[in-house]
């Protein structure tokens, strides 16, 4: 690299190039960027030219990771530059489930008996079936309603303020309007605190345990994504992933596709302790857990040990306004919150609710509706329910 | 790149003209007390040189709004703030206007019997009733530094506004007219990265990634910002925050807080750490009771493993 920027050109589009191939967003725009920047610092340095792509081509600590992978694979070593903090993630062990910890299959509901199903509505018989139990033509149903599920999300207070027929009297607008008036009070005008919507997070195991209810879990999700584009959606399993931007497209199938392509560990193992950490890390202390309703899609099988996710989940419930533990088994006859990981986690969850079929979903979306933790709703004495069946185990 | 050269032509910072390149832009931080490192100092460089916003993210603590501080000295530009917050809107970054003055006005005139209605509401419009928010006084004080802080906590909406003023510096105020900065200010974004702030807007930008300073840097920095902590203090210091850092906190320190904490322990007549020292200032470095509870219980076994 001794000669002058316009020798430079090549190289470099070709090395966006091979950022692009490795999975980066490289808008020309970015590259035009980085020629300019080499050209003001001259591109007679290795130095030089790692700094003007770095910043210029990046655009978040991920992306710098894989600049370097990339720098110093197309232009040799990119030796002893600080590069941002890498989380490792620390050994697991295998813990033996509690003396009574089977999987937690409760007796599975078959389903109302034939001569019923003729005569409820079809949305009705597909409301109740456990979604693993459905046909292909059933499931398809079912991904439709819930892609047309109406997920109202909670909302807040926010400290602006939004003109209103009542609450307190806005000085500005009043002024303004009797300045019209040629300094004459004519009307009061009034405003009050408006409301947003709360942020709502996903975090859906993708295990192998949870693989047949995942797909329903992130139908709901990219369902919320819709209605409202705060929203976030994480996988966990063997490793964090973040779904938000992959789940922003509009049609459910191509938008579940694209999520897919992007988890790298569907149906792996769990290590929920480790990832609910990784995920609080990262994101959720930062600020994309506090003041949330976070939904966690699990069966609560922990490979890891439960310690830690309780620990995890005690920290969660303490950022977030709302935690919504979403457990398939939940909906089957007899269960008990019996799993380690899922009794680790039980006293830091407000509700504890099914999500094996498409009314349990439904009946997830009202429960989200609801902003305040203590309000009473059925969900929360189930959860009771389940609490005293531990305690009578 | 004239306007670099007015701007530190203005009251002599420490080095003639023009920021040649990163070293000197380094050497004028320095000289305000900051300490770059070749990656932040080619940045606040580029930014400079090719009018970009300078887009900085890292960890809460590392001295990103201390740069926009210093940026402003070694160029010795006024800086200008706007800091961000959830349902910042455009009347608190770009203008407003003053009613009680205007109805003041308004009520002066009547008394006075003005009749000519016209001249009377272009009079209301003017100028001095107009009160200027960062943005537009960034716009019209060139040169200067303006900082945009925290641009993280703001509304996506309001990140939305905010790509149109920094891609066109321009500012539209429909009864004066359009403000046109001829050359745009230096611009510093900043985000503690709460939420990931839209790629449209950091396309803008030079993006920065400010990581947590090496152990000879941090040193330096104490050493820079505080002449009256020892140089051993300021060593035992980075040390055990460099520890605290890999501990697996809930906050790691940042470099504020290792500042903060020399800082503490200078007030207490230290000249290095000990453990009970050490123990008693944990607040000034840590912020959350169970980061301090459990390196309360190791925290004399880092000081001495450390001093060794």
């Amino acid at each position: 690299m001794n000669a002058g920027p316009e020798h430079a050109v090549e190289p470099v589009v070709e090395f966006a190039g091979r950022l692009r191939a490795s999975g980066a967003s490289v808008p020309p725009t970015r590259v035009h960027m980085m020629l300019r920047a080499l050209a003001e610092l001259g591109a007679d340095s290795l130095s030089a030219v790692y700094w003007s792509g770095r910043l210029t081509l990046c655009a978040s600590p991920d992306d710098i990771e894989r600049y370097d992978q990339v720098f110093s694979a197309y232009f040799g070593a990119g030796q002893g530059r600080p590069r941002p903090r890498v989380q490792v993630a620390p050994a697991y062990r295998m813990v033996a489930a509690p003396a009574d910890g089977q999987p937690e299959t409760g007796a599975k509901n078959d389903g109302p008996p034939p001569e019923k199903l003729a005569t409820a509505s079809r949305h009705e018989v597909l409301r109740n079936r456990d979604v693993t139990e459905l046909t292909a033509a059933e499931r398809a149903e079912v991904n439709h309603y819930l892609s047309a599920l109406v997920i109202a999300v909670p909302e807040r207070i926010t400290r602006r303020m939004r003109a209103a027929p009542g609450g307190t009297i806005d000085a500005r607008r009043t002024i303004r309007a009797m300045m019209r008036r040629g300094g004459e009070p004519v009307e009061v005008l009034r405003h009050r605190k408006s409301r947003r919507t709360r942020r709502l997070v996903f975090l859906i195991d993708v295990s192998g345990s949870m693989a047949p209810y995942a797909d329903t879990v992130l139908r709901f999700a990219h369902a919320a994504c819709r209605a409202r584009p705060g929203t976030e959606v994480f996988t966990v399993g063997t490793r964090l992933t973040r779904l938000t931007r992959e789940l922003r497209g509009r049609g459910a199938a191509a938008a579940i596709a694209k999520a897919s392509q992007a988890i790298p560990d569907w149906s792996g193992g769990t290590r929920l302790g480790p990832e609910v950490k990784e995920f609080l890390d990262r994101w959720g202390q930062r600020g994309v857990a506090r003041g949330a309703v976070v939904v966690l899609a699990s069966d609560g099988w922990e490979q890891g040990d439960p310690t830690l996710l309780g620990e995890q989940m005690a920290r969660l419930r303490r950022l977030a306004r709302r935690v919504v533990w979403v457990n398939p088994h939940r909906g089957h006859d007899g269960y008990a919150p019996r799993t380690g990981g899922m009794r680790a986690a039980l006293p830091h969850i407000d509700d504890l609710v099914a999500g094996h079929s498409l009314g349990a979903m439904e009946d997830l979306a009202i429960l989200l509706t609801t902003t305040t933790s203590c309000t009473p709703w059925p969900g929360t004495h189930r959860l009771q329910d389940a609490t005293e069946a531990v305690s009578d185990a | 790149m004239t306007e670099i050269r007015d701007r530190s032509d203005a009251s002599g910072p420490p080095t003639d003209g023009v920021v040649a390149g990163p070293e000197e832009l380094a050497r004028r931080l320095d000289a305000a007390g900051y300490l770059a490192d070749d990656g932040l100092a080619t940045a606040a460089f580029l930014a400079l040189r090719m009018r970009r916003p300078l887009f900085i993210e890292g960890e809460a603590g590392v001295g990103k709004t201390s740069l926009a501080h210093a940026l402003s000295a070694a160029l010795s530009a006024p800086l200008i703030r706007l800091q961000c917050y959830e349902g910042v809107d455009a009347a608190q970054a770009l203008y407003d206007w003053d009613f009680p003055r205007q109805l003041l006005h308004l009520r002066a005139a009547e008394a006075a019997g003005v009749s000519d209605v016209d001249r009377l509401e272009h009079e209301l419009y003017d100028r001095r009733f107009l009160v200027a928010r960062p943005l537009l006084r960034a716009l019209e004080e060139v040169p200067c530094v303006l900082l945009i802080d925290e641009i993280d906590r703001a509304d996506d909406e309001f990140e939305a506004f905010l790509l149109e003023v920094l891609s066109d510096f321009t500012i539209s105020i429909p009864e004066v007219g359009t403000v046109r900065a001829e050359t745009p200010p230096t611009v510093v974004v900043t985000s503690n990265r709460t939420r990931e702030v839209h790629d449209a807007l950091k396309r803008r930008c030079l993006y920065h990634w400010l990581d947590h300073p090496t152990f000879e840097r941090e040193i330096a920095v104490i050493t820079r910002r505080l002449p009256e902590v020892s140089e051993r203090l300021a060593s035992d210091v980075a040390r055990v925050v460099e520890r605290m850092r890999s501990a697996d906190l809930l906050k790691p320190p940042g470099l504020a807080e290792s500042i903060d904490w020399a800082a503490a322990l200078a007030a207490l007549g230290a000249r290095e750490l000990d453990a009970d020292l050490a123990s008693r200032t944990l607040g000034a470095v840590l912020k959350y009771q169970e980061d301090t509870e459990r390196i309360r219980a190791e925290i004399g076994e880092m000081v001495v493993e450390t001093a060794g």
